[in-house]
């Protein structure tokens, strides 16, 4: 039997009184992927985790996370959960805080006590375990509720924003986890406005706009994806530079430095041969990929959406 | 089972960090202080008085009869401020738990584990019958004591007026947790407010129609009583501690003329039970 995806959704929707917050959403996240979930604020994210965790009921449309239908309660067992606002029972110590949420997962005792001093470590709270989590700082809170998120060792983690508190130590540690995890074979769901991370932690990304997918990126194929380059040459002839329209488009002379828009980079030998031939003398010839970023504002459009 | 009980240990864990036990502690050992102060001033002042008029025969026993109602009254006077009391404590415990851990999102971590959404409102009841049976274990069982320790007197009917007290307490904090299963904290607050007053206010309307024997007055109030038991309740236990002759004399403001019925106590179960069923299902049905 083959193994159900992580998350699979078909055309969830949501209305909160005339108001659609996500319109339509149909994605599928496979086991073992790190999955980027991106889309401009207001795009119905948030939301859109939520209907998959059972918080919210959807108004039309299905969800399933690991099999199973969204909410349910045997599924929610092997699943980890960071909250965007991560406001936690303040009045509990670390320690105290990681116990009750593994009692609630109905973890054994003597593993869970175990479980919780790895954690400690891992997020680097060991320190502060029994200080109450009312005297942490934002990014303390949001480490320990991604360990919080860990206790179960789910099959499928769902991070909301795990590194807006974060400093770049913080981030770098998530990066860490994230890492992990992926080697575990451990599925991770993430929401995240910081590019630069899922940059480096994701298999794949889903663009959403209104609530709704508009572009799925493997971001493998970032490096080989339509690109520009910048081209250092000298005595190159208008003739010549006429004729590199035939690998691009949108042709910006400067002196020597000529940049153009290519569709691939296996244009970029041709276009060597091509120069030399014509004469020129070059002295580079650089692809400049195209970042997350730019794809981003590509994709969901400069207003964001809005 | 299992989660239900570790969300109670939770509510009364919160209760202890977050100081609710220790200020109702310390304000709840500074009532029975006054309370047995002006209690002892006053018994002292009548036992004074009495000594000076050096009653012999039956003007004695009618002293006695004097004593023993005054002292009923001044402990009901005690009990009805309890009452007050636990009551509001039990607004204020309800009035915050959903609503409080809903706008702040302190619940997303706690619903999205393996656990039924009526865990948490049961887990969350419990929690705070536990709290309220302590408090007015202090309260209450605190003044009964103050008085039988100065006066040797205890009224009739205890258990069963100290537990409809508890009943009326427990009404009026599941009432709160169902409101506080859809509205803000200080709407519930409001409501549970709002409620109350009506109750107390229906209570004194059908009082006051008993003694004047207007039976629409006395409809007015079942009415209430009908929306909210809490003043009900209190009557009931009011009747049930008070002395007789208090009773019959329509003596005290503390006791009551106009008995609600036993089907009134009766009525307050289901009434009780529905309202948890509703915070419940209100709270499985709310977006989080």
């Amino acid at each position: 039997m083959p193994v159900a995806p992580a998350i699979q959704t078909s055309q969830l929707r949501k209305e909160f009184d005339e108001n659609v917050a996500v319109k339509s959403l149909t994605l599928q996240v496979q086991r073992g992927e790190v999955f980027g979930f991106l889309g401009p604020n207001g795009a119905g994210k948030t939301t859109s985790i939520k209907m998959l965790l059972g918080l919210i009921s959807p108004t039309s449309g299905t969800a399933t996370l690991l099999g199973e239908p969204s909410g349910d309660r045997t599924t929610l067992a092997r699943i980890g959960f960071l909250p965007e606002h991560f406001r936690f029972q303040d009045w509990l110590s670390a320690a105290e805080f990681l116990e009750l949420h593994g009692q609630l997962l109905n973890m054994e005792a003597r593993d869970l006590k175990l479980r919780i001093e790895e954690l400690l470590e891992r997020v680097g709270l060991s320190d502060f375990r029994n200080k109450q989590l009312r005297t942490f700082s934002k990014g303390m809170l949001q480490r320990i509720g991604l360990a919080q998120a860990l206790l179960n060792r789910p099959a499928l983690v769902i991070l909301d924003e795990p590194t807006s508190g974060l400093d770049p130590v913080g981030r770098r540690l998530v990066r860490d986890i994230i890492h992990d995890l992926r080697e575990k074979g451990t599925c991770v769901f993430l929401n995240s406005h910081l590019l630069s991370e899922i940059e480096v932690t994701c298999d794949r990304v889903a663009f959403i706009r209104h609530g709704e997918v508009v572009r799925v990126l493997e971001l493998a194929s970032l490096d080989t994806e339509k690109s520009s380059v910048t081209i250092r040459a000298g005595k190159l002839s208008a003739e010549a530079l006429a004729g590199l329209a035939q690998w691009g488009r949108d042709i910006r002379a400067d002196g020597e430095h000529i940049t153009l828009n290519i569709q691939s980079e296996s244009a970029l030998p041709e276009m060597t041969r091509y120069l030399v031939a014509q004469g020129a003398e070059v002295y580079a010839l650089t692809p400049n990929r195209m970042s997350l970023e730019e794809i981003f504002i590509e994709t969901v459009g400069k207003d964001g959406g809005l | 089972m299992k989660s239900i009980w570790i969300l109670a240990q939770m509510t009364f864990r919160e209760a202890i960090r977050r100081r609710i036990v220790l200020t109702g502690l310390v304000l709840g050992v500074c009532f029975l202080l006054v309370f047995s102060l002006g209690f002892h001033m006053i018994i002292d002042k009548v036992h004074e008085e009495a000594a000076a008029d050096l009653p012999s025969g039956p003007a004695l026993v009618m002293n006695r009869i004097a004593d023993r109602e005054g002292v009923n009254m001044l402990l009901m006077a005690g009990l009805y401020a309890v009452t007050f009391l636990c009551i509001a404590m039990a607004a204020l415990l309800g009035a915050d738990t959903l609503s409080g851990e809903i706008s702040s999102g302190t619940i997303q971590t706690i619903v999205t584990k393996p656990i039924r959404r009526s865990d948490v409102v049961l887990g969350k009841w419990l929690g705070f019958a536990g709290l309220l049976g302590l408090y007015f274990l202090l309260m209450g069982g605190g003044t009964v004591a103050s008085v039988f320790i100065q006066s040797r007197y205890l009224p009739d009917n205890l258990p069963a007026g100290l537990g409809l007290i508890y009943l009326e307490a427990l009404l009026v904090m599941t009432i709160s947790l169902m409101f506080s299963s859809v509205f803000s904290a200080l709407a519930t607050g409001g409501t549970v407010f709002g409620l109350y007053g009506l109750a107390f206010i229906g209570g004194w309307i059908e009082q006051i129609g008993s003694i004047l024997g207007n039976p629409t007055a006395i409809k007015v109030g079942i009415v209430t009583s009908l929306i909210i038991p809490s003043e009900a309740l209190w009557r009931r236990a009011a009747f049930e501690m008070q002395s007789p002759l208090a009773g019959m004399l329509n003596m005290s403001p503390f006791g009551t003329t106009s008995v609600p019925s036993s089907l009134m106590v009766v009525y307050a179960f289901p009434y009780l039970l529905l309202a948890l069923a509703c915070a419940i299902r209100f709270f499985q049905k709310r977006d989080l």
